[in-house]
């Protein structure tokens, strides 16, 4: 059972970070909402220092959303999801699994970016520091909530913004504690902990949940 | 060996407002194939989707006989009208994907993909290969993993006459062994005998 879930975590990251898989896009996009924000904003670098997390972070979640109304689109088009019911496997776990693969291809480089990006917006290292962390334990958890959309997406074939409309919704609580989390490192008075506790149960419940919703609409759009 | 059978009771399917059809009883027996014909859109990879649980009916049941404790989806093949290879892996990889998702209890990837024509070509990439070629190496996957219903949506759609024989020989083997075979054709496949299954003429 551990080779099917390790099989297809193999191939969808081979897939996406293969030609044509897109993995990258993410990184892309994430870098250009960073660049383009001072330019909005303005040479006002403490300004930029207060609102940097929030930045990377809205710039994290949008870019995480990417990609996610292919992931099982893909598979149902081309008739692997009938397979993948058929597997050793139950559904929720191959929709886990192919969440954990998206999540290495498009959530993992936002997190290894986020440190140069935190240096475009002035901040000092101990808060570059908390939006990494943030966003180590806050993007698995706007991944595998993703996946309900992305199940919804694949199975009524109806990609493209419906992903982020039913998604972003669900995401708007682990979007309040890490940047709370992050603030609480640049301004206080809060310590850092309480609010990075409540994200990483908000990341539990989501890796639980995500694949548990995905699965339940993969099946009911079956007719 | 016990004797397997799968056992469809009181099926029904309705798509819209239409009755595809209603109070169908089936059986596909361990070791004699069902074959099911009927015109186009008269249900029958409705059917074969309901058989194989990707579908639900509207009415009866599925049920498979005489196979223990095993889950009806983990004892099922479905080989339907797309087949699932992925163009930007190569063959090999493909196959062995499905060998391990599947169950990995069958023959391995490179004897596999010579039994279909396709040794050699391992290493080609998905997208390169032929509709025939894609369709062996769909048909690859009956056999990597050992499974004792084949539930098959007009297998031999794109193979060569050859190609048709060969997987035959497939299906007969596995008939031998006493597995269900529960196949949708218009083309006549030489599966020995067979029980016949008709669905009603499309409205």
């Amino acid at each position: 059972m551990s080779g099917a879930f390790f099989a297809i975590v193999r191939r969808d990251l081979a897939l996406a970070l293969g030609s044509g898989g897109g993995a990258g896009l993410g990184v892309v996009f994430f870098l250009s909402v960073i660049t383009v924000v001072p330019f909005a904003i303005g040479p006002d670098l403490v300004l930029l220092a207060r609102i940097g997390p929030a930045i990377l972070w809205i710039g994290a979640l949008l870019a995480s959303l990417i990609g996610l109304e292919r992931l099982f689109q893909a598979d149902v088009e081309d008739g692997a999801l009938d397979g993948l019911s058929l597997s050793v496997l139950p559904l929720e776990l191959t929709a886990a699994a192919k969440g954990l693969a998206h999540w290495i291809a498009t959530g993992l480089p936002l997190v290894i970016a986020a440190p140069v990006l935190g240096l475009m917006l002035n901040l000092d290292p101990a808060a570059i520091g908390a939006v990494v962390l943030t966003l180590l334990v806050g993007t698995p958890a706007v991944t595998f909530l993703g996946l309900v959309g992305a199940a919804f997406a694949g199975a009524f074939r109806r990609g493209g913004l419906l992903v982020a409309v039913l998604v972003i919704p669900l995401t708007i609580p682990v979007l309040i504690f890490a940047v709370s989390a992050t603030m609480a490192v640049v301004t206080g008075p809060v310590p850092f902990g309480t609010p990075f506790r409540i994200l990483m149960g908000l990341s539990l419940f989501a890796l639980v949940l995500g694949p548990v919703g995905a699965a339940a609409a993969l099946r009911s759009a079956r007719g | 060996m016990q004797r397997i059978a799968l056992i469809g009771e009181k099926l029904g399917c309705r798509r819209g407002f239409r009755d595809l059809f209603h109070n169908l009883d089936l059986v596909g027996e361990g070791g004699r194939a069902l074959v099911v014909t009927g015109p186009n859109g008269a249900g029958k990879s409705s059917l074969l989707r309901i058989l194989a649980g990707l579908m639900t009916a509207s009415a009866g049941r599925v049920r498979l006989d005489g196979a223990g404790e095993t889950p009806l989806r983990e004892e099922t093949h479905y080989l339907g009208h797309e087949d699932a290879v992925k163009g930007a892996l190569s063959a090999a990889a493909n196959l062995g994907f499905w060998r391990q998702v599947l169950g990995p209890t069958g023959l391995p990837v490179e004897e596999a993909l010579d039994e279909v024509g396709l040794g050699g070509l391992g290493r080609l990439r998905g997208a390169v290969l032929s509709a025939g070629q894609k369709r062996r190496l769909a048909i690859a996957r009956l056999l990597v993993s050992r499974r004792r219903v084949w539930i098959l949506d007009e297998p031999t759609t794109a193979l060569d006459v050859t190609a048709q024989a060969v997987f035959c020989g497939f299906a007969r083997d596995h008939l031998a062994e006493g597995g269900i075979v529960v196949a949708a054709t218009h083309a006549p496949l030489d599966l020995g005998a067979v029980a016949e299954l008709r669905l009603g003429r499309a409205a």
